[in-house]
């Protein structure tokens, strides 16, 4: 049976240091993110956590490095790889390799994690400000909401999915690989040329997504070299007996809050179908690397890909498809695990959306980020007379993605709004309601003096007079505001929380 | 070899939908098209302006 699609999104931003000859990616992803640490600190509107520690506790070895860097001490060259940072809004702001990264909160539907994402692009523009303040005039930190540099780096925007242990890996390999590859027909950010060995702009002019490149293999572990389409990482971050992440690294990073929204909707959706045991078809590639990439090629959408029954289809087809059997799932098993009404919200975007790209997807340009960059693309090459190689076309696509309001492509694209300005406001500081991101952040908004470190599942407390106190959040679904809002109204002090949570046994 | 075959199209409900969308459609191609022209020049204003060394110094570390 499908369980709740607790869900959420980790985006590495690219960051560029103007004005030096002396940039250092990891220097600047710390200074970026110490700067907003600072400011919130500085002007008490409760963002960060200040000094609270991520706590790598059930992470694996080696991912990264321990601690925070203390707040106050913001030389470049001092604080390198050490931020690590927990939010009140239950996000986590850190550097990563050598990107900012900010993971949301853990989120029920596909909504909330879209309102959650509008505030990261926030919380990373008011860190550029921030940052602009510390470095020296004529310098400035500017970040990028894309997957390349278009010279053959790329960088991730992640998805985690929560699915039940007791579902077979083959059954959400098969379905989760037929979606992730046809899906790219909206999810797809847009890029100008090609990375993929061997080919040149003169090929592949203009794409429809910015990772679709850098894909080798169909599973596997890696997700920095050999890249496969499904990632295996094991790494739950809940109750490993009843579940499983499903870690998706196969997405682009999306200006468009309807890309966002629907690139998370609809994969919820089919990873409860697969949960559900309910997808009659399997689409099974013949080769589902190659199937990856000549979806991104296909601005036509209509080149069929060759399945391994010897048959073939089209994305369109393939998405036309998982469509319907939602709608067949709707109805026999309802749509709670995927946020209810939000859920049929998708259902029906995703029909209006299919269609539009049926229909011309030009229809699509104030919805989709391939459709309204590539038109940008196309009307800019027109207006001037470039040739698909000019640099100016290459400017246009990574200046598509740059956070300032000032320079921003995207923010001038007419691109249709999902969440509200005060909502995406509102989720820079407040945790969702209805996940265990509600506690983490309730706590750290009200006892972070008391918290040494937090992470996905567990809180830790340090209330003086006995030993540091693990708090575990081994479940998802609950720490909700419904369950723990009026335990958490109840106590005064971090010390209460305790004694009230051992008295009663409530995890 | 076997044979090819493609699948179904869409259900009878779509298609009735897609008939009455069709001129909707191209309207809002041609309106589409029409301001193309009001945000490219918009656009215009807010490019870097030595699109070379911009494109050329935008080099990212690979990630995740």
């Amino acid at each position: 049976m499908a369980v709740p699609k607790i869900c959420g999104i980790e985006t590495e931003f690219g960051i560029a240091h103007t004005g030096t000859d002396d940039a250092n990616p990891i220097a600047a992803s710390s200074l970026l993110i110490n700067s907003y640490l600072s400011e919130v600190e500085r002007t008490g509107e409760g963002g960060p956590a200040a000094g609270v520690t991520w706590d790598f506790e059930d992470e694996m070895p080696g991912n990264d490095i321990r601690g925070i860097a203390p707040l106050g001490s913001l030389a470049p060259e001092i604080e390198t790889h050490l931020v690590n940072a927990v939010l009140t809004n239950g996000a986590r702001y850190y550097v990563d390799h050598a990107h900012p990264e900010l993971s949301t909160p853990e989120c029920s539907n596909a909504l909330d994690v879209t309102r959650y994402d509008k505030a990261a692009e926030l919380i990373l523009r008011r860190s550029m400000e921030a940052a602009a303040q510390m470095l020296p005039p004529g310098q400035e930190l500017v970040v990028y909401k894309n997957n390349s540099d278009g010279k053959g780096n790329s960088y991730g925007c992640h998805e985690n999915y929560l699915m039940a242990r007791a579902t077979p890996f083959s059954q959400i390999v098969v379905h989760a690989t037929a979606h992730l590859v046809t899906r790219q027909i909206f999810t797809g950010s847009g890029k100008v040329g090609s990375e993929a060995p061997g080919l040149t702009t003169e090929d592949v002019p203009f794409q429809i997504t910015q990772r679709a490149d850098f894909f080798e293999e169909e599973v596997g572990l890696e997700t920095t070299l050999k890249r496969p389409i499904i990632n295996t990482r094991d790494e739950p971050h809940a109750d490993a007996r009843h579940y499983r992440r499903l870690h998706v690294i196969a997405g682009d990073a999306n200006m468009s809050e309807v890309a966002t929204f629907l690139k998370v909707g609809t994969t919820a959706i089919v990873l409860a179908m697969v949960e559900d045991n309910v997808l009659p078809r399997e689409f099974r590639f013949r080769m589902p690397v190659l199937a990856m990439r000549q979806v991104s090629y296909d601005l036509s959408l209509a080149k069929p890909l060759e399945l391994a029954d010897g048959t073939s289809a089209t994305a369109l087809e393939i998405q036309w498809d998982l469509l319907d059997q939602a709608r067949k799932y709707a109805d026999s098993h309802g749509l709670d695990t995927v946020g209810g009404s939000v859920g049929e919200m998708v259902i029906d975007r995703w029909e209006q959306v299919l269609a539009g790209l049926e229909a011309d997807p030009v229809t699509l340009a104030g919805q989709l980020d391939w459709v309204a960059k590539y038109r940008l693309i196309q009307g800019l090459a027109r207006r001037h007379d470039l040739r698909p190689d000019d640099a100016r076309l290459a400017a246009l696509d990574l200046q598509y993605h740059d956070l300032r309001p000032e320079r921003s492509v995207a923010a001038r694209a007419g691109l249709e709004s999902l969440i509200s300005a005060d909502g995406a406001q509102a989720a820079i500081t407040e945790p969702p309601l209805d996940t265990r991101a509600y506690f983490r952040g309730q706590c750290l908004k009200r006892w972070a003096s008391s918290i040494v470190a937090a992470n996905w599942d567990s809180i830790v407390f340090d209330v003086g007079d006995e030993p540091l106190r693990r708090v575990p959040m081994m479940e998802p679904s609950r720490g909700t505001a419904d369950h723990v809002g009026q335990l958490l109204a109840d106590c005064d002090t971090a010390a209460d929380l305790l004694n009230r949570l051992r008295e009663s046994g409530t995890r | 070899m076997a044979e090819r075959e493609q699948i179904k199209k869409p259900a009878p409900q779509r298609e009735q939908t897609e008939v009455e969308d069709a001129p909707a459609a191209s309207e809002q191609v041609e309106e589409l098209k029409a301001e193309l022209d009001d945000l490219l020049d918009e656009i215009d204003e807010v490019l870097e302006t030595n699109a070379e060394d911009f494109v050329k110094s935008y080099i990212q570390k690979g990630g995740q």
